[in-house]
């Protein structure tokens, strides 16, 4: 799977970080930096987690 | 056997509830009703873009609304009474929906003041009808907008306001905007963000009541003095939409009183802004109004509806409570809970930079991690809040946070 943020919609809400720091992180410049946009299948349950509580929707998982 | 279930209420907790049923494998009829006939959306963008002018309604949409989730929907259909004894939803109209489960969902209703609805150029701002309705007022250049109330509502269209380059006027009663929650310190900060941005900030002001024949002419103040205005927007909070269940027997007391799963009755749950549950977390029934909580609420009330045929037992509802809002170039979180009667402490930054972190401690642990701008540090020390960690090792660890 690859994990997409729409930079557009994301406001660094930081909820993605809170729940998958491996593959989430807003550092302090405030942007929202993708660590790994292929995350390992066991991290699914989490991105999709980040997926539905981004508050701007800006989170998608495109199969690959 | 659970073969059919009525959500009332179709924005965000109600369709997580139905979303999450037909994840969880349900294949039973789901029923959704809304008094909004509008596609079910998101309400966040109603006071920040969709106000500016920035987005259209098709942008605000709710994701669960886009998928094909085979649902019996009927919107623009109020409910008007619930009936236990045969299991079945009262619509206008007159038609009636038969559930095995239900989901009450209604959520709340925006608070008005005496007059409100009969004067012209007077604004809640609740649905998407009321934010198109005010917005067509703004684009038409008022010479200033009086917003009442320096909640998180009233507080977000101040800001889209000046966004706009509206002259605005923001009246809160209390001290400071968010007194009770937020306490002396952080919520003078509230009110001097909107200063930076040349708000007319009036605090410790009683609204009296409104003035003007069949269009507002003015806010009349406690002290008798008259704030002239062509748009008013009241932000004073909401009410839980509870009266269609007069008569049904379930227990309503500022919202649906639900078990700590949220069981409202056999058969019957709740979520979202409706909803009042225990929680376990800060030993009190609370009613959150927060986006993430009734997503949270939505999901567990699905789960619980499906849980005795399942065989499953029910998950306790107890998320820390999170929220947001974004105030011109501010963005504030909380995580948690915050009160004025809480010890607060700032642990990075300062409220002078705009840009800071404060912790909230009541029973000698971490209740509450509020964020001006420090995203990452909120997303970091909310583990505090779900472990409760002891007060002085929750501002030691925060302060080591680089």
């Amino acid at each position: 799977m690859r994990v997409v943020v729409d930079f557009d919609l994301c406001e660094s809400n930081a909820i993605c970080m809170g729940i998958a720091p491996e593959v989430f992180e807003v550092r302090d410049d405030d942007f929202l930096y993708v660590l790994n946009e292929t995350p390992p299948e066991e991290m699914r349950p989490r991105i999709e987690e980040a997926v539905q509580r981004c508050p701007k929707q800006a989170i998608s998982i495109v199969e690959e | 056997m659970i073969g059919s279930v009525v959500v009332v209420g179709a924005s965000l907790a109600g369709m997580h509830a139905a979303h999450t049923l037909r994840r969880e494998g349900f294949d039973g009829r789901v029923s959704v009703v809304d008094a909004d006939d509008a596609t079910p959306y998101d309400r966040p963008p109603l006071s920040k873009q969709l106000l500016a002018g920035e987005w259209d309604p098709d942008r605000i949409v709710l994701p669960a609304a886009r998928e094909d989730l085979d649902l019996d929907l009927h919107l623009g259909r109020r409910a008007m009474g619930l009936d236990r004894v045969e299991r079945l939803v009262r619509l206008d109209g007159g038609d009636r929906l038969g559930f095995d489960g239900l989901v009450v969902a209604t959520g709340a209703s925006a608070r008005g003041l005496p007059r409100s609805e009969e004067l012209d150029g007077v604004h809640v701002l609740r649905t998407l009808d009321d934010c198109l309705r005010l917005r067509t007022a703004l684009d038409d250049h008022p010479s200033r907008v009086v917003v009442v109330g320096a909640g998180f509502i009233g507080a977000e269209v101040a800001a889209t306001c000046r966004g706009r380059g509206l002259e605005v006027t923001l009246l809160e009663a209390a001290p400071v905007p968010l007194e009770r929650s937020l306490g002396p310190m952080v919520g003078a900060v509230m009110a001097d963000v909107h200063r930076d941005h040349g708000v007319d900030v009036r605090l410790g002001v009683g609204v009296d009541g409104l003035e003007g024949a069949d269009h507002v002419e003015g806010v009349r103040l406690a002290d008798g003095s008259v704030i002239e205005a062509e748009v008013v927007v009241i932000g004073i909070g909401v009410t839980p939409n509870v009266g269609w269940l007069a008569g049904s027997g379930l227990n309503v007391d500022d919202g649906v009183v639900c078990d700590d799963t949220l069981l409202a009755a056999p058969g019957v749950v709740a979520a979202g802004d409706v909803a009042r549950w225990p929680s376990a977390r800060y030993g009190e029934y609370l009613r959150v109004e927060h986006w993430e909580t009734a997503i949270e609420m939505g999901e567990v009330a699905a789960r619980r509806l499906l849980a005795e045929d399942r065989g499953v037992e029910p998950t306790r509802f107890d998320a820390v409570p999170w929220f947001w809002s974004d105030q011109y170039d501010r963005k504030i979180q909380l995580a948690g809970r915050s009160s004025a009667d809480d010890d607060v402490e700032v642990v990075h930054g300062s409220l002078d930079e705009r840009r800071f972190v404060a912790l909230y401690g009541r029973d000698g642990s971490v209740a509450g991690v509020l964020g001006m701008n420090r995203p990452a540090h909120v997303a970091r020390l909310r583990p505090l809040v779900e472990s409760r960690v002891p007060w002085d090792e929750g501002l030691a660890a925060a302060r080591e946070m680089p």
